[in-house]
């Protein structure tokens, strides 16, 4: 993809860190099921095999866990594997691998082998998914001891963390919200790697604090938007990366605003905000002015039909109300705001 | 007569046996002393395999196996010191403790690791001879893996990419005809391991000897048609488990398999064979004797050794890289 300013998509910026990794390292190669089809895995991998060979941009059978042992194999012997799972629901099949290889190789070979594997995922919400082909599971990897998880929300982290994640020596899983290969924002040229492991704040503010994951931090900014009209002031803060977990930032803004939203694109239930939310609570305690708010997926699948499936999702809606109910501010009118619909952006398949 | 070439490597096969023979021995006698804590699943009864093969393959090609990894990594390494330290839990183990005895390594030499979950290593191994086929460096990986892996789709998985992509690397089927205590006969729904493989592109080699010179040539005859041939090669071999499944004894009265079975094997043991043959190739009983003598001296060396060195410190459960435990 040509680049015409340095105001481009996820989707571009994802296939200029591919591109420009493989154009740095003749080790670098990436592979999974469908990465070489004509779609090319949302047009991230667009180009590839055209420039690099189909030795270094293939797609493959359709094995998941294989797969993953596969670029285990391949890092180990000095090669830079990148592994595409088009949805997290597929990577399930990988947990053996993932958990019982991947994690700790490096550990048990007594930290003489490198483990430079990336697997990029895609996550949430499509259009009638249900409950095989939308999950967010975040919380299962970082879970994990030896994977770094990582979930970039802007088209700038999308390049510079997947950029860091081909150069890292540890295995990096990477998840990719599907609604965001169409976000567009500033990616400067050269974008420089951004470290694994630094949270963000994507917009300052005083009131209350937003800790929000993938796209929830679109919807974040998007409560925030709205509320600013009422002089309501969020402070979004993006942690990036799920695990090794950088907690610095909303530490120190919770303890600025008093009051502090999560809002996870995931389960609630032993869920990532759930670990957020502790963290929260043993490090400002004393400064809290109200209990944290959890905003996620109640315990229950994701349906097909398209009013349900709007309640099982959370929105920036669901953000402004728990905000007000926080600050006893009355309902704000929301008649006039146009909020994300998908529907506006796509009709289907995917 | 026999030429010098093949006397000598013969001797050579026959210290490989010798090495894991005694070293199994010598963990039996010890294990009781209780300073190697970690479950043992002993290699005795299947020398000729490990031997042959890694003699073929030298420390220039790379080999990944399973839990059951004495046997790969003595014949890979010859090395006793590395080996009793990580048996004994001590720093000076190849991997500072961390794997015990089912997860020997030493990736210096080529033996790239060892895996405890059935059949998981295969992927890995394939992955591995992609990158060699990758860098065009000749090099071949040979993975092991016993009967009971067959049953797992990782297996199924990994030998059908290996011959889409006409990968560098050679399948090595152990087949004790036990997956811990079940046989054979109770898990495939089918006769011949070996006549399903050989539907896929690739070379199927078969053995039922104990003969550690025949697994040698076959594996180097594998290895030639791998590179000739440009696709996988599947050397399977059949053997007999000596001891229990994991633990240092004999199991014969529980029923599942018979001493009568055990002592059938017994008469073709590959290190009485191998003896026998190099006696007849007109190596000297004091020859053998000699080399007998300073591999037990090594071995005992190394078990004294391992059993004075310090334990890894607290850092190195904590240690962190990358801001990750690695």
């Amino acid at each position: 993809m040509v680049r015409m300013s340095n105001i481009i998509s996820y989707r571009q910026a994802i296939n200029e860190a591919l591109t420009e990794e493989m154009e740095r390292d003749s080790g670098v190669f990436i592979y999974g099921i469908d990465v070489g089809d004509h779609d090319r895995i949302f047009k991230t991998t667009a180009g590839l095999s055209e420039k690099f060979g189909t030795n270094r941009c293939f797609s493959t059978p359709l094995c998941e866990d294989t797969l993953v042992g596969f670029g285990l194999g391949a890092a180990l012997n000095g090669l830079r594997p990148i592994n595409v799972h088009m949805r997290v629901d597929f990577l399930l099949l990988a947990m053996n691998q993932l958990m019982n290889m991947v994690a700790n190789f490096r550990f048990g070979s007594g930290d003489k082998l490198k483990v430079p594997l990336v697997i990029r995922t895609i996550i949430g919400r499509g259009w009638g998914q249900s409950y095989q082909h939308s999950k967010s599971l975040q919380s299962f990897f970082a879970h994990i001891p030896g994977l770094k998880v990582v979930m970039p929300t802007t088209p700038s982290d999308a390049k510079g963390l997947l950029i860091s994640a081909i150069r890292d020596d540890s295995p990096v899983i990477i998840m990719e919200h599907r609604w965001l290969y169409d976000a567009i924002g500033e990616v400067p040229a050269p974008q420089e790697p951004i470290p694994i492991g630094q949270s963000k704040i994507l917009r300052e503010g005083t009131d209350v604090t937003v800790i929000g994951t993938s796209w929830m931090n679109v919807e974040a900014l998007k409560a925030a938007e709205v509320l600013a009209k009422t002089g309501v002031s969020l402070e979004v803060v993006d942690p990036r990366t799920i695990s090794p977990l950088d907690d610095s930032l909303m530490v120190r803004s919770v303890k600025k605003t008093g009051h502090c939203i999560v809002a996870d694109n995931g389960w609630l239930n032993c869920g990532f905000s759930a670990e957020i939310t502790t963290r929260i609570y043993e490090k400002c305690f004393g400064n809290l002015k109200s209990p944290v708010t959890r905003i996620g997926f109640a315990e229950t699948h994701c349906p097909c039909t398209r009013p349900l499936e709007n309640m099982f999702y959370q929105t920036a809606i669901d953000i402004i109300r728990a905000i007000e109910e926080k600050l006893r501010l009355p309902e704000t009118d929301l008649s006039g705001e146009n909020f994300y619909s998908y529907e506006n952006k796509f009709k289907g398949p995917f | 007569m026999v030429s010098n070439a093949r006397r000598l490597l013969n001797f050579e096969l026959y210290k490989k046996l010798y090495l894991i023979r005694r070293t199994e021995e010598k963990i039996i006698e010890h294990y009781p002393e209780n300073e190697m804590k970690t479950p043992m699943h002993l290699y005795l009864g299947g020398e000729a395999i490990a031997a042959g093969v890694c003699h073929a393959l030298g420390q220039n090609n790379q080999v990944f196996c399973t839990y059951r990894s004495h046997g790969v990594y003595l014949a890979n390494t010859m090395e006793t010191k590395r080996f009793f330290g990580e048996l004994c839990g001590k720093a000076t183990g190849m991997a500072k403790g961390r794997g015990g005895s089912m997860h020997l390594s030493s990736p210096e030499t080529g033996f790239l690791g060892a895996s405890a979950i059935v059949a998981s290593v295969i992927p890995v191994a394939i992955g591995s001879a992609f990158a060699n086929q990758y860098r065009n460096n000749g090099k071949i990986v040979a993975v092991f893996f016993g009967d009971g892996a067959v049953e797992e789709g990782n297996f199924w998985e990994a030998l059908n990419m290996a011959c889409l992509l006409k990968l560098p690397v050679l399948f090595v089927c152990e087949d004790n005809g036990f997956a811990v205590h079940t046989p054979i006969s109770q898990r495939h729904g089918y006769d011949s391991i070996c006549r399903i493989v050989e539907k896929f592109n690739c070379s199927v080699m078969e053995t039922e000897t104990t003969d550690v010179e025949i697994i040698h040539d076959l594996t180097q005859n594998s290895l030639s048609l791998i590179r000739k041939e440009n696709k996988p090669g599947f050397l399977y071999a059949k053997y007999y488990r000596y001891r229990r499944h994991v633990g240092i004894e004999n199991d014969f009265e529980s029923g599942y398999r018979t001493r009568a079975e055990f002592e059938k094997w017994l008469t073709v043991d590959s290190i009485h064979l191998q003896r026998v043959k190099l006696l007849a190739a007109g190596v000297s009983e004091e020859e053998i004797v000699s080399v007998e003598k300073e591999i037990s001296t090594q071995i005992e060396k190394d078990i004294k050794s391992a059993q004075k060195a310090p334990f890894p410190n607290r850092e190195d459960l904590y240690e962190r890289k990358d801001g990750q435990n690695v």
